[in-house]
């Protein structure tokens, strides 16, 4: 690209030749700013467009009218007989005891579709939304990088999905205090937690569900790369999600259980033991960061190379 | 397409000025001497993966200063150059400079000083104008977040919406959402604006304002790059055309080059049309038309003054005597192909 030739290098002339050491004329005066302060406020601008969003907050709160269901229903059920017979999901028979395990159950239910639903939404939206709306072309005309706009991407759905399963786990604690007792917490392996470590263990359950949703949104962020139509990058997602869960469960396909994407995302009852179950809960994460890996570099080739036609 | 129009009956009085000169497709006059041209491509093509060559290896060369006018019929290739100017698609083949930089390596650093608006308007329509300029400012790494609020009130002022900045942009109207495309050209200082299309679906009253607006910039030391297929635009604005004819670029040049490109026609007026015409034929002339009180023919070479004294000379009775130039459409139709004949 260094040299040119033809009319261009006739047109150009002796300027031709200062072309790559030439310094940018004119910059706004005396402003030099760290890329830092420009990538917090892009990436501010990025989450008020997310979180503004009335279909986002929609979404946002059928996650937080779900727990209040659930706790709802079970507080209308609950017997004193105890109804935790190994139906249903688990945690199920220990909420009416201690309502910090409605976060448990509430997260629990939310994973089977909810949460991979509403992280789909976001994150297949959120390149393909850009294209689909001509705003990519305007952004990266600015221009905003391909790089640094993918990244602020996925870091903003990412901040996205910690946010949805907090106010799963906020929502959940909130009803399970209302409606049930609360008190020391007794883990899987039968030791009993005072209430402060319960919690603590449960925001780290709420961090590894969220880091399981970032995982599925590197996903979502490479499908959102390859289209126009958000509509169609939300279904993909959701697909694939679902696909995952269901061969999952099918016990002939066992040898590529560890491998798909879902199969880590329960392994939360890691942290819920005594000792931590580390082995367990260090899969989850390495297949978690495998798939960021994996598909965010999916998602880098295909968005730094594609010719933006929409 | 008539009411605007005014090339097709502009007639200069024997003016033959521009007779001679040569349309110099791949070669403008530096405005600016020794600076770099503001756009320079050399052999830039684009096959897309359909196997169609959107743009045939054109030689753009955009002095500094200029208003540049970038004609074609629709689906021609102008988007698609554009778009790779900007960076928005990877050429095929061939090379190209903004502001001196390689594109699209350069990108990151000379989009900057360049302000765009391509194939129309694109914004958020849950926020408002202002809410949308924030947005682009904020995406803009060399945009200072202290001064935001006053270049976006400036850039709307500019475009007259400052009045309608809080309003939510999908109740704007054609017409405003245009206007808040070019204010977000107008974020920072640029020293190129590349316009697609301005006044696409703008009423009479808003093109005359985008017109004025361009003017205003380009006055201000800017050059402007505007795509258009509508020729009375072009030829209002622009100092220097490029036309584009199925990806190829089929002319470049100024304004009067192309004009000096047609073949201009002698019109004697007459009560004699029938000997003006023999008088005419008699001199070589091609293309000898007698009206009911005139006649009319090719001038070729002929200097239209030996035409008139020779008219004189055999005793018609000159009335008046116009060199008409061809009109721009005329010129236009002859580089880009007659209407269902476009090629593409």
């Amino acid at each position: 690209m260094a040299e040119v030739s033809g009319p261009m290098a006739g047109a150009s002339g002796p300027a031709a030749d200062l072309t790559g050491t030439r310094l940018d004329p004119v910059r706004q005066p005396g402003y030099r700013a760290g890329p830092v302060i420009h990538w917090i406020r892009f990436l501010c601008s990025e989450l008020s467009l997310i979180f503004l969003r009335w279909r986002n907050l929609a979404l946002l709160a059928v996650l937080a009218a779900i727990p209040v269901l659930i706790g709802v229903a079970l507080k209308l059920s609950a017997s004193p007989a105890g109804g935790g017979s190994g139906q249903g999901p688990a945690f199920i028979g220990q909420v009416a005891g201690n309502g910090v395990f409605l976060a448990l159950l509430s997260l629990t239910v939310l994973l089977t579709l909810v949460l991979p639903l509403v992280v789909a939404v976001v994150a297949g939206d959120s390149v393909a939304g850009e294209a689909g709306h001509g705003t990519l072309r305007y952004l990266l005309a600015i221009p905003a990088g391909r790089t640094r706009l993918l990244g602020i991407k996925y870091v903003a759905v990412v901040i996205f999905c910690l946010a949805a399963c907090g106010v799963v786990t906020a929502m959940s604690l909130a009803m399970g205090a209302a409606l049930f007792p609360v008190g020391p917490v007794t883990l899987l392996s039968g030791t009993t937690i005072s209430l402060g470590a319960g919690l603590l263990r449960l925001v780290f359950v709420t961090l590894y569900v969220a880091g399981a949703m970032a995982a599925l949104a590197a996903i979502g962020l490479a499908v959102s790369t390859l289209t126009e139509h958000p509509i169609g990058a939300i279904a993909a997602v959701l697909v694939l999600a679902l696909a995952s869960e269901v061969t999952d469960s099918v016990p002939q396909f066992a040898v590529v259980h560890p491998y798909l994407p879902t199969h880590w995302w329960l392994s939360f009852d890691a942290l819920l033991r005594s000792p931590i179950a580390w082995p367990e809960l260090l899969h989850g994460l390495t297949s978690f960061g495998i798939y960021v890996i994996i598909f965010g570099a999916i998602a880098w080739a295909r968005f730094t190379t594609a010719d933006v036609t929409s | 397409m008539s009411a605007g129009y005014r090339g097709a009956g502009q007639r200069d009085e024997i003016s033959f000025g521009n007779l001679g000169a040569e349309p110099l497709p791949d070669k403008i006059s530096q405005a600016a001497g020794g600076a770099s041209p503001a756009i320079a491509t050399s052999g830039l093509s684009k096959r897309f993966r359909g196997g169609q060559l959107a743009v045939d290896s054109i030689d753009l060369a955009v002095s500094r200063g200029c208003v540049y006018g970038f004609l074609g019929p629709n689906g021609s290739g102008k988007t698609t150059t554009i778009r790779m100017l900007l960076g928005l698609v990877q050429p095929t083949s061939g090379d190209q400079e903004l502001l001196g930089v390689s594109m699209p390596a350069g990108a990151n650093t000379v989009l900057s000083r360049v302000g765009s608006l391509v194939e129309g308007p694109a914004f958020y329509s849950q926020l408002s104008g202002k809410a949308n300029l924030a947005r682009y400012d904020a995406a803009d790494r060399t945009a200072d977040r202290r001064t935001a609020e006053a270049r976006i009130s400036a850039a709307l002022d500019r475009v007259g919406l400052l009045s309608a900045a809080r309003k939510h942009y999908r109740a704007y109207s054609l017409g405003m959402k245009q206007r808040l495309a070019i204010a977000a050209g107008l974020l920072g200082p640029r020293e190129l604006l590349i316009l697609d299309e301005p006044t696409n679906g703008l009423d009479p009253q808003g093109t005359r304002e985008v017109r004025g607006l361009i003017r205003e910039i380009a006055a201000g030391g800017t050059t402007v790059f505007v795509s258009s297929h509508l020729l009375a635009e072009v030829e209002q604005i622009c100092s220097h055309v490029g036309v584009m004819r199925t990806g190829k670029l089929v002319f470049q040049g100024t304004l009067e080059q192309l004009r000096g490109r047609g073949a201009t026609r002698i019109l004697v007026r007459t009560a004699q049309p029938a000997r003006a015409a023999e008088v005419l034929a008699g001199l070589g002339l091609q293309d000898v038309q007698a009206g009911q009180d005139e006649a009319s023919a090719q001038l070729g070479e002929q200097p239209p003054e030996e035409v008139c004294a020779q008219l004189v000379h055999a005793g018609v009775p000159v009335a008046g005597l116009a060199t008409p130039r061809p009109s721009l459409e005329d010129l236009f139709v002859q580089l880009t192909g007659e209407g269902f004949d476009v090629d593409g």
